[in-house]
């Protein structure tokens, strides 16, 4: 402030006073206990209700879980150790972790295949989740991923994986030759060109299937919380492109692909999930010619992403449905052809106004995962059901399982919950 | 109508021999209401055209004919010598030819003003990052907001944006650009940004199609001002004519009541 001004002026303040702390019954702890548990008698009631609860749970719960037992043999020992007392029989859970976590035919000597295989899927996950802090290179290795992980968990030559992944890099390079003329040829081509490759393929990986092999584990012998992860996965990443062409093959503007999506869609929508994984359990195998195997678990791969891709594309539907015609209307005007403003414009948007919904049916799906255990897949509830259960050691033993199942199970759909709510966040921009 | 450009200063601009468009017996229905009939017009390079007329009388409809976000039914557009025909690869080349900024902006909400000039010089003219960047640039400084570039859309004011709109349309290097009511959504303050944009446009010699009910640059900039009514094309003459000295009754009842007198 300029001298003249200040002359000028009768009274001006050249020493800001000091800051004062507020009153101390206005901050702190005890305000903030008095303004959320007890402002008024009304919530004062019901927060001591709430209290009064609290405790209950907490004192039934903590006693059982401090007082169990994680070293007997059975449950008639820990009943006989606790004699009365309260207390947990966690040692079911020392004794079992191995087939609640890999099923009990997976070879214990093994175990470190399907844990590598996990470790890596974060690494091979990152650069999708959280694209804007890591390395694009690192896609490359989430590229190779499905083929690792197939190896390690199923074992075997890897000259499988590898010409299952040559079959698609051919492919892939046919599509790229063919597109620029036509974009249906360049799909038969690839199509044609991945079927050649993996038809001398077969040949080939059967005359050599020494090489790198590790021991086979068949499909049959997954189990546990594993089989759980490997159908989330899967089915998950599987879905979500799918989801998205049958989305877009829904509002296309031909009609013959119009309705085979609609007719999906809606097909899919109408049937029990339940009903799907019996068909695939016995009604596919009844249509294939006989002495054909065709391999259960792909089967209900098949199922729960033909059930949830149709689900996320009525989700995505709705995205692409919120947004306004001047979108495409823009695209269109600046010479985008429909692939470009698809990718670029309508897409992006559409999936970020649908992220919500596509989370709630990625949780769902690995939810009902579980369901497999009614076709008689020992996962991790099929493993709980069945042979623990069933065991002369274990029958009775309830809440350790179960609980240990919530354990498992509530980590990672809190996780995807959580992430899908930074995710929108970061991806807020429209400041609407 | 707010008359917010000073009239004394008429910009002085050479008109081409050359044809940029040309739209004969051209109609259109929208199912079985005819919205467009019998439409006749040549429009040389260099020409500034103002559209007007009552609202649904086909303006807007009119102009998105031309770069093909509309089907027309009959007649035929030729633009810069291509035939306008459902072949999609003649209308992603006239699309790319011919800009057009919309009444409520339409930018990529998710990209930012930097990214969404660029976007489609990079997909579709296919010109590396960089360069495509520094075409974005010049252009949003000759816009006036190459500060803004590393912002998003929704950051902006409705005049900011619609000169962003503007300036992602030039980064394409249009021959023709097209104008539906660029200013209808701006608050008054934000009506003048735009117009001057527009007027500069004018200056350097762009081919433009304007729906506008904004007078003052019609009379500034236009060299012909056409006036729809119900779909045709029911008048068109040099601006001074056509306020000063409108023919048909339907115009004068239009002018009379868009120049409030
Ligand atoms: N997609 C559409 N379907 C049916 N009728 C339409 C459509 N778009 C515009 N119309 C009708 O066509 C007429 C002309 O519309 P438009 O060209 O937008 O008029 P203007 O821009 O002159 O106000 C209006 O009567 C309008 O209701
Ligand atoms: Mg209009």
């Amino acid at each position: 402030m300029s001298d003249q001004q200040a002359q000028s002026v009768a009274f001006v303040r050249d020493t800001m006073l000091p800051q004062e702390a507020p009153p101390a019954s206005q901050t702190g702890p005890v305000k903030w206990v008095r303004d959320n548990l007890f402002p008024d008698v009304f919530n004062a009631v019901l927060t001591l209700i709430a209290l009064f609860f609290i405790y209950k749970i907490l004192a039934g719960f903590l006693p059982w879980l401090m007082g169990g037992l994680w070293t007997t043999a059975s449950l008639a020992e820990c009943r006989e150790i606790l004699d009365g007392a309260t207390g947990g029989c966690f040692s079911v859970l020392t004794e079992r972790w191995n087939q609640l976590l890999f099923g009990f035919k997976y070879p214990p000597d093994q175990y470190w295949r399907p844990t590598l295989a996990f470790v890596m899927l974060f690494v091979a996950a990152a650069p999708l989740l959280f694209a804007m802090y890591v390395p694009s290179k690192v896609l490359y290795f989430t590229a190779l991923y499905p083929f690792i992980a197939f190896w390690l968990i199923w074992g075997g030559t890897i000259v499988v994986p590898l010409v299952a992944l040559l079959g698609f890099i051919v492919g892939y390079m046919a599509f790229k030759k063919v597109e620029a003329a036509s974009f249906a040829g360049a799909l038969g081509a690839a199509i044609v060109s991945a079927a050649v490759v993996w038809f001398v393929g077969g040949f080939l990986s059967d005359a050599m299937s020494g090489v790198l092999a590790l021991p086979e584990v068949p499909s049959r012998d997954m189990g546990g919380f594993m089989l759980n992860f490997i159908l989330g996965v899967v089915c998950v990443s599987l879905s979500l492109p799918i989801g998205i062409l049958l989305a877009l093959g829904r509002q296309s503007d031909m009609p013959i692909i119009k309705w085979i999506c609609v007719v999906f869609i809606e097909f899919i929508r109408g049937v029990p999930l339940i009903t799907l994984l019996f068909v695939a359990n016995v009604v596919l195998a009844y249509f294939l010619p006989p002495g054909t195997t065709f391999d259960l678990i792909l089967r209900v791969i098949i199922m729960i992403t033909m059930f949830s891709s149709a689900y996320i594309a009525e989700v995505i539907r709705g995205g692409l449905a919120a947004l306004p015609k001047g979108q495409y209307e823009a695209a269109d005007s600046l010479g985008l052809d429909y692939a470009q403003s698809m990718r670029l414009i309508i897409m992006p948007q559409a999936l970020k106004i649908s992220i919500p919904g596509i989370v709630n049916v990625a949780v769902g799906l690995f939810k009902d995962t579980t369901l497999v255990s009614v076709i008689s897949m020992f996962d991790l509830v099929g493993m709980i059901r069945g042979p623990i259960l069933a065991s002369t050691e274990w029958n009775g033993v309830y809440w350790e399982l179960w609980g240990f199942a919530i354990l498992m199970f509530f980590p990672v759909c809190y996780g995807i919950s959580q992430y899908s709510q930074w995710l929108e966040r970061k991806l807020a921009t429209d400041h609407r | 109508m707010s008359d917010v450009l000073p009239e004394t200063h008429n910009v002085e601009m050479t008109v081409s021999d050359e044809i940029a468009i040309t739209i004969e017996n051209m109609n259109k229905w929208y199912g079985t209401f005819h919205v467009l009939r019998d439409i006749n017009l040549t429009v040389n390079r260099g020409e500034r055209i103002v559209i007007a007329g009552p609202s649904g009388s086909g303006k807007s409809t009119l102009i998105r004919c031309i770069n093909a976000l509309e089907e027309h039914q009959k007649g035929a557009i030729t633009v810069d010598g291509t035939l306008l025909s459902s072949d999609i690869k003649n209308i992603d080349k006239i699309r790319s030819e011919v800009g057009m900024c919309f009444q409520h902006f339409n930018l990529f909400p998710h990209l930012t003003i930097l990214e969404n000039c660029t976007l489609a010089p990079i997909w579709v003219r296919k010109i590396p990052k960089k360069e495509a960047e520094a075409t974005a640039m010049h252009f949003l400084e000759k816009v006036k907001i190459p500060d803004q570039a590393l912002k998003y859309p929704g950051q902006l004011s409705g005049g900011q944006q619609q000169r962003v709109a503007i300036a992602r349309s030039l980064c394409m290097k249009p021959r023709i650009m097209l104008f539906d009511e660029p200013t209808s959504a701006l608050d008054p303050e934000m009506i003048k940004e735009v117009l001057d944009t527009m007027v500069e446009l004018a200056e350097e010699g762009m081919t433009m199609l304007c729906v506008t009910h904004e007078m003052g640059f019609a009379r500034q900039v236009a060299n012909r001002v056409i006036f729809m009514d119900q779909g045709q094309i029911v008048e068109q003459n040099e601006p001074e004519e056509f306020f000063n000295n409108p023919q048909n009754e339907r115009t004068k009842l239009f002018l009379s009541q868009i120049l409030g007198h």
